[in-house]
């Protein structure tokens, strides 16, 4: 498998506290990657320099050309309707492949509409159509379930996997949920003291099930990592939820 | 629309106390008739019109002090019959017009420039702003001494009172953009002149409508300052002739008109707002 990207010897720091430091990292083409980390643990920091949105202070990152970003607010231009906001800053004359890009998501009919009548689901679905229909070979995703409500954010996992699924970019997925990294994931990390603790895959198999003892035991693992003390019955009852 | 499923739900169960529960009822906005807005601001002006007219008729208010309202009617008459009304609109609407165009279009540019750019930030924003402090009256003698008693003057005098209200106004809403959305778009490649025109100026809009009221209001401060000192055409022409014969009708006709641009300009202003910005009326 070719490589997506590529991170050696990362190292950010803000003032002088290091928020990542000596940080390795390969995604490869098509393989979906998902970086857990406790809040303040410098998962936007990284993501935001895959983006070319920030700065490294050293090291060494390469990434593909096209790359997309979905951020934890939608981030839609409210003075334009959701269509111009899928086909934002594309060259002109591709409203029907925005228009392919809503179908996928499940908003077709909301093309015509303004932003700041979408429920906050919705909004968010645009902003995911906003990444997908410009093709990218990299999709980062930070958190961009965190704001929703769970019933929702499940809808959404099982969207973001299918559509993962059918136009392979790489992707890494910033996220503090355990479960959500799980189940979307080929590949889970565990990000802590500006360096990866855990890269390991994700062996447990489709369609994942949060009951499923492979399932249980990685997630008691990570939470772990993640510093969090689990006892037995308690990663029971967790696992049902 | 759930408050209302819940209802019927326990009105199909029989035995259900629910004596102190309520409909919610929210405050609907009624539809106004056609025309109801109009008549209700139309209200004022009708009566100071009735008082003006009351007074007059009463001798209260004598010809010498303000004519009455049937003799501005009757002057307004005179004047268009005998063409001066008409000419001196025409004159004075073109030189405010087109000093408003130019004070608009630099005070647009400079506030855009000064409020996206760092650059223009350090550059200009600190003379524009000394600048602002001078008041547009004191330039009346140099640009007369520059230009001369010509319509450049005029022009150029209503531009630069126009160009600072914009200005302000434009550098206050581009630098209140949110930077998140500049930052997506960017990250999205569009470029900064497209980000601009795209999200800058339509998210800056509540101020450049400010702005545009504000420099509106200075055009035809403005314009009066400028014809009432050297002209020989315009409102501000007909005033001081009809200052020299003493013509309270003539006089009241001008600040009629003057009065009415406002009235237009604030129109004007109303339809932007709404016309520009559907967005803001589809939110919750
Ligand atoms: N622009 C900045 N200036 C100073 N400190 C920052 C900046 N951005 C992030 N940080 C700090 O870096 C740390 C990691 O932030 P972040 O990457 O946003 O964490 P998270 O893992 O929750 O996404 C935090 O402690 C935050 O305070
Ligand atoms: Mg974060």
């Amino acid at each position: 498998m070719s490589t997506a990207v590529e991170v050696s010897r990362l190292r950010k720091a803000f003032g002088d506290r290091a928020v990542l430091d000596g940080l390795d990292l390969t995604i490869g083409r098509g393989e979906f990657v998902a970086l857990l980390g406790a809040s303040g643990s410098g998962k936007t920091t990284l993501l935001r320099i895959l983006g070319a949105l920030d700065g490294a202070d050293a090291g060494e990152v390469l990434v593909p050309r096209v790359r997309t970003v979905v951020f934890q607010e939608p981030r839609l231009v409210p003075s334009k309707r959701v269509l111009a906001n899928v086909t934002v800053a594309l060259p002109r004359g591709q409203a029907e492949r925005g228009r392919r890009a809503l179908a996928e998501v499940g908003l077709e009919h909301h093309a015509t509409a303004w932003p700041a009548t979408l429920s906050g689901g919705e909004a968010q679905r645009v902003a995911l159509a906003r990444a997908l229909v410009r093709e990218p070979e990299l999709l980062l995703l930070d958190e961009p379930f965190a704001a929703l409500d769970a019933l929702t954010r499940l809808r959404m996992q099982d969207l973001v996997g299918e559509l993962c699924r059918a136009h392979r970019p790489a992707v890494l997925l910033v996220t503090h949920d355990v479960d959500e990294a799980v189940r979307l994931a080929d590949r889970v990390c565990v990000l802590r003291e500006g360096r990866l603790v855990t890269d390991e895959t994700v062996a447990v198999a489709r369609p994942r099930d949060p009951g499923d003892a492979a399932f249980a035991a990685l997630r008691r693992r990570l939470l772990a990592d993640l510093g969090v003390r689990t006892a037995a019955h308690t990663t029971e009852n967790g696992a049902s939820a | 629309m759930t408050a209302t499923s819940e209802l019927l739900g326990t009105a199909g169960k029989p035995a259900k106390d629910t004596g102190t529960l309520v409909t919610p009822r929210p405050a609907v906005r009624r539809p106004r008739p056609r025309g109801w807005t109009l008549t209700v601001r139309a209200l004022g002006p009708l009566a100071l019109l009735l008082l003006w007219w009351a007074a007059s008729a009463t001798g209260l208010l004598t010809p010498d002090v303000l004519a009455s309202p049937a003799d501005v009617v009757r002057a307004v008459g005179e004047l268009w019959g005998n063409g001066q009304l008409p000419d001196a609109l025409a004159t004075s609407l073109t030189r405010s017009a087109t000093g408003l165009l130019i004070g608009l279009t630099t005070g647009l540019t400079l506030g855009v420039v000064t409020g996206f750019t760092r650059l223009g930030d350090e550059l200009l924003d600190s003379s524009l702003q000394t600048l602002r402090t001078i008041p547009f009256l004191s330039l009346v003698p140099l640009f007369m001494v520059w230009f001369g008693i010509n319509e450049i003057a005029k022009i150029l005098l209503i531009a630069v009172a126009t160009t600072f209200p914009m200005y302000v106004s434009t550098s206050s809403g581009v630098r209140n953009t949110d930077p998140k959305l500049v930052e997506a778009m960017r990250s999205f490649g569009m470029s900064r002149l497209a980000i601009v025109r795209q999200v800058v100026l339509p998210g800056a809009l509540p101020s450049l409508l400010a702005g545009l009221r504000l420099s509106m209001t200075l055009s035809v401060i403005a314009l009066i300052a400028a014809e009432e000192i050297n002209a020989t055409a315009g409102i501000g022409y007909l005033m001081a002739q009809a200052q020299s014969y003493a013509r309270t009708d003539i006089l009241a006709v001008c600040i009629l008109v003057y009065g009415l641009f406002g009235l237009c300009a604030d129109a004007v202003v109303r339809l932007l707002e709404r016309v520009l910005m559907p967005w803001r009326r589809a939110g919750r």
